[in-house]
């Protein structure tokens, strides 16, 4: 299993929209190996016929009736957010649609 | 005193509440400077509580459970108009418009919040040195860590801030501090405490649970915080365990197993104090052996592959759009760069890049598939265990309070603190450590007790057992 | 054209899809919101059960197999996503394969459906028309966002842009008639984009395809995909490739722009949503939601055609029982109405209005039928039904609606003829469209009375006979 490439962290950076610097690149890149050389043995390990455990305990069916129930008072909402205009919450431009 | 002792005191109108507060205040006064176990003292909101905890018991009403305990609460978890902000810059400020369920559920048996604790950034790291408001220090040795994440809590308990504390626990982050502050931490089985409110970290393994000075006092707050909550969907269908009642029932018969590769693990005092652990059980008339738990081994990389791939997911939406700290950019996109570059340390955006990358195209099956798999192989391993054994016993950490920044170089040896706690989060099961005699150097030294899921009642059994033998 | 189509429907419930908040739309911004769908720290997500139950609603409807069915996280960060990953469900979701019939006969096949949340809304300010490009910035409101989805997926099996706009019509009948959804395309609770490539003839493998988006009505269906594979059959004729991207639909000018390349699969990172737990809906509950189901559009044009006795392709079946007239058809047809000529007067006078009692509506028909009554006499009659009601018997003769003769019919044609010598002969030499000049003088003749086909009918004898 090959190691993860200073690329790797900067596609991976870019994805997680974390804006890092050359230096952090660099560093990151190290340690980020590191830690996944250490995983390389659950990543070579012989799983064939186990399933995954996604959740410890194996709940089913857990649903809501659906009745309204309160909301929020905007102005409590909206006074938290770092910039809001017309009662809604304000952006700086997007500049494509979403993926 | 104790929180037991407290409440009982309260309730029988003995000690007015709000003296208990104006003492615990003080020790806060006292060494908080020193300390830094708290992000925030809530000096007069815990008064005004107070207040209306000895008004109720002077007018007959029943003042709960818990009445006039003060209790500290680790800063990822939501409390209404109170800041929160889970040691982190991003949320530096933010007052969440609701409380967790666990806070709605001790205010209601009319606990006391003194305060929220500083926390390794989002729950991130075994020291408390990933907080970015500064490290809280270990009362036992100012130049050595409480452990964490939960390092504020266990050292506001520890210290005498506070009756009791809530921590949480993803890989051990209740369990380690405890032992390095030397009292008690319990991290219940998945689902019996209600995550609702709790900042999340890794979904499929934090939990919530009780940081105290006894182990019945541990059961207390276990009792009021546990139970069913319909705004969890992972919440277990079943209300809370009574587990001060059964504190006294003892041992005789229990079989308990020493986790071989766990003490493998730990340096020869902390395995030591394992043993004598086992003696202590075994002349209270447990069968004490040796137990394997093979998988486990895999425990640590599966954890940092499943844990950080769930926070990767969990902390996209600390974006600078609806709260918390934004750093403007010309277009959302370096907004988004900005901010989080700003607002997370270094131990978080190491963990985010790691858990993007464990599910990014083409290495989901190798790294987050497979560790999901390797989930199943430690959960069959237990499961073979509790064949044989009712309880596992344990270290809780390799080794007593290390100094600071003794780590804080290389995340690897960082992570390497939590071998013996991850395994219990990836299965979900219940696991507490308790203080169990000092090191060499005169600092804590905790050991462990594993129980299969719902399996709290006999953990705690023996866990009245260990304490006792100390006395 | 091969196209396959993508619809999202919001589902009619009264909350949202993980929080008791309100589904409503046109609410102030902001105001039916909550830490769940606001994406707070901390907050947790519960499924609403009734979400489930429309859901399995639509598979049931769309004749799809439901699943035991688990949620997964699709991450990517978008401003109007509240936690930056949208719940949805990836390779286990709860409907898949089935199919759609259509009025014309054509089965197209439905891959899968299902349930995911929606989005909040964005508006952008300062740049033209409310549209991204060259604004200054956004605004975001969150009141859509958790609101319940369920995204149909079709197989590629659509071959024109008729085909489309019908599957979209049929799959909104049903949306509607199983009580899921309003299903408004104008107001957004039906949401439509397309996926077209173009093959030649007899090719069997398809070509690149483009997804369009941006489609605000069944007619703007239409017209994007005449215009899309006009572009595409355009580019390949000139020798170069259809490039696989998102293309957004103008309306206003009528075609569609290039928004990004689709080459680039975009890395969502799928993973089981672990706040949930699986959903195995029980046998109990399924069999409960299949019986619960109305008698579905499919199924009611082929009883209706049986009915009336004519092909279920017959244009004016969809028609009636897309206008909810199928029964009152069938009630006509049984009191002795013509199959045929029933659904014509329904389908053509009766839409949008409140029908008339069947056996009234069976008497004209009967009237009409044997010649009692001209068909302008008999809309004229059915007008007064609808209007009032009564005795089709007694309203005809108020309106002095009489049986004309034959004989005095053909008084009138013969008399028509002879009076116009120049335009019979034009008429029998082959202009056929004189005949409507004999209509019309024989209509005169008769105050209206005659029967417009029996005139052409004697028109043609006679010119026949010559």
């Amino acid at each position: 299993m090959a190691g993860i490439s200073r690329d790797d962290v900067a596609h991976v950076a870019r994805l997680a929209r974390l804006a890092l610097t050359e230096e952090e690149l660099d560093r990151f890149s190290g340690q980020l190996a590191a830690v996944l050389e250490h995983a390389a043995d659950v990543a070579s390990l012989d799983t064939a016929g186990v399933p995954p455990t996604a959740h410890p305990f194996p709940l089913v069916n857990v649903l809501r009736d659906d009745v309204p129930g309160p909301s929020l008072d905007r102005d409590e909402v909206l006074s938290e957010a770092p910039a809001a205009e017309d009662g809604r919450f304000r952006v700086p431009r997007i500049l494509g649609e979403a993926p | 005193m104790s929180a037991a002792g407290v409440a009982a005191a309260v309730r029988a109108g003995a000690r007015a509440a709000v003296d208990v507060v104006e003492e615990h205040l003080a020790s806060i006064a006292g060494r908080e400077d020193e300390l830094h176990a708290f992000n925030l003292v809530l000096a007069d909101e815990a008064r005004a509580a107070a207040e209306e905890i000895d008004r109720r018991v002077a007018a007959g009403e029943d003042p709960g459970p818990l009445a006039g305990v003060p209790v500290a609460l680790k800063d990822n978890l939501c409390t209404r108009g109170i800041a929160t902000t889970c040691s982190s810059r991003i949320l530096d400020g933010w007052r969440p418009p609701y409380d967790a369920t666990v806070v709605t559920r001790l205010r209601e048996a009319g606990a006391v919040l003194v305060g929220k604790t500083n926390m390794d950034e989002f729950a991130m790291g075994s020291s408390t040195e990933n907080s970015a408001f500064g490290p809280t220090r270990n009362p036992h040795d100012l130049s050595r860590v409480p452990g964490g994440s939960s390092g504020g809590s266990a050292t506001a308990v520890a210290a005498g801030f506070a009756a009791a504390a809530l921590g949480s626990d993803t890989g051990g982050s209740i369990r380690q501090p405890a032992a390095l502050c030397g009292v008690v931490g319990v991290k219940p089985t998945y689902g019996l405490v209600s995550r609702y409110g709790l900042v999340a970290f890794a979904s499929s393994l934090d939990q919530v649970g009780p940081i105290t000075t006894s182990v019945a006092d541990a059961a207390a707050v276990l009792e009021v915080i546990a139970g069913h909550d319909p705004a969890d969907s992972t919440s277990l269908p079943r209300p809370a365990p009574a587990l001060r009642a059964v504190l006294g029932e003892g041992v005789e018969g229990l079989r308990v197993g020493v986790l071989r590769e766990f003490v493998d693990a730990v340096d020869p005092e902390v395995a030591a104090r394992v043993t004598a652990a086992a003696t202590a059980l075994e002349s209270a008339g447990a069968k004490v052996d040796e137990a394997s738990v093979p998988a486990t081994t895999l425990g640590l990389s599966a954890y940092y592959l499943i844990a950080t791939a769930e926070a990767s997911s969990n902390l996209a939406r600390y974006d600078g759009v609806r709260y918390g700290l934004r750093v403007d950019g010309d277009d959302i996109t370096s907004m988004y760069g900005a901010t989080r570059a700003a607002g997370f340390g270094a131990e978080v955006k190491r963990r985010i890049m790691l858990g993007t990358y464990a599910l990014s195209a083409g290495y989901y099956d190798a790294y987050y598939g497979q560790a999901q798999k390797a989930r199943t192989l430690i959960i069959r391993d237990f499961d073979a265990a509790y064949g044989s054994y009712d309880l596992l016993l344990a270290p809780t950490t390799p080794t007593t309070a290390f100094e600071l920044g003794a780590k804080a170089g290389d995340p690897l040896t960082m992570y390497l603190s939590d071998v013996c706690t991850i395994p219990s989060n990836l299965a979900g099961h219940p696991a507490m450590s308790l203080p169990y005699g000092r090191g060499g150097d005169g600092l804590p030294i905790g050991v462990q007790l594993l129980a299969p899921a719902l399996g709290e009642a006999t953990m705690f059994r023996a866990a009245a057992v260990l304490e006792a033998s100390l006395a | 054209m091969v196209v396959g189509l993508e619809v999202h429907c919001e589902l009619a419930t009264a909350t949202k899809l993980f929080c008791s908040c309100r589904n409503a739309f046109g609410d102030e911004p902001n105001t039916n919101v909550c830490p769940v769908c606001l994406g707070l720290p901390g907050s947790l997500p519960v499924l609403n059960r009734q979400a489930v139950e429309l859901a399995m609603r639509v598979g049931l409807a769309l004749h799809c197999s439901v699943e035991p069915s688990v949620f997964h996280r699709k991450n990517y960060f978008y401003p109007d996503m509240p936690k930056d990953y949208q719940v949805s469900q990836y390779d286990r979701p709860i409907n898949v394969g089935g199919f759609l019939d259509l009025p014309d006969g054509s089965r197209v096949g439905v891959t899968r459906a299902h349930m995911e949340e929606d989005t909040g809304k964005t508006t952008h300010v300062g740049g033209g028309g409310g549209r991204i490009h060259g604004a200054d910035h956004s605004l975001v409101d969150y009141n859509r966002a958790g609101v319940p989805l369920v995204e149909i997926v079709s197989e590629p099996d659509i071959r024109s842009s008729e085909q489309a706009k019908a599957y979209v019509n049929e799959l909104r009948a049903i949306l509607v008639a199983i009580g899921a959804s309003d299903a408004r395309m104008e107001e957004g609770s039906l949401r439509v984009d397309a996926n077209v490539s173009m093959r030649r003839a007899g090719e069997a493998a398809y070509g690149t395809r483009a997804e369009i988006k941006n489609l605000n009505s069944v007619r703007s269906l239409g017209r994007a995909l005449e215009h899309e594979a006009r572009r595409q059959v355009g580019l390949l004729e000139a020798g170069e490739a259809v490039v696989q991207e998102t293309r957004h639909w103008n309306e206003d000018e009528g075609r569609t722009s290039s928004m990004r390349s689709k080459e680039e699969a975009y890395d969502y990172r799928y993973f089981p949503e672990p706040d949930l737990v699986p959903l195995a809906p029980a046998a109990e509950w399924l069999a409960g939601v299949e019986a619960g189901l109305p008698a579905l559009p499919a199924a009611r044009r082929l009883a209706l055609a049986d009915a009336a006795g004519v092909p279920p392709t017959e244009p004016a079946v969809a028609t009636v029982v897309s206008q909810g007239l199928d029964d009152l058809v069938t009630a006509a047809v049984g009191a002795g109405a013509d199959g045929r000529l029933a659904l014509n007067r329904a389908a053509n006078e009766l839409a949008h209005k409140p029908a008339p009692e069947p056996v009234a509506f069976a008497k004209v028909l009967v009237m009409e039928a044997g010649g009692r009554l001209t068909a302008t006499q008999a809309k004229a009659v059915l007008a007064e039904l609808v209007a009032g009601g009564g005795d089709p018997e007694e309203i005809a003769k108020a309106k002095g609606f009489e049986a004309l003769g034959g004989d005095v019919v053909a008084e009138a044609v013969d008399a028509a003829i002879a009076a116009h010598p120049g335009e019979w002969e034009r008429y029998a030499g082959g202009e056929a469209k004189l005949a409507g000049f004999f209509v019309g003088k024989v209509m005169a003749a008769t105050a209206g009375k005659a029967d417009g086909k029996a005139v052409t009918g004697l028109l043609r004898e006679r010119s026949a006979n010559r």
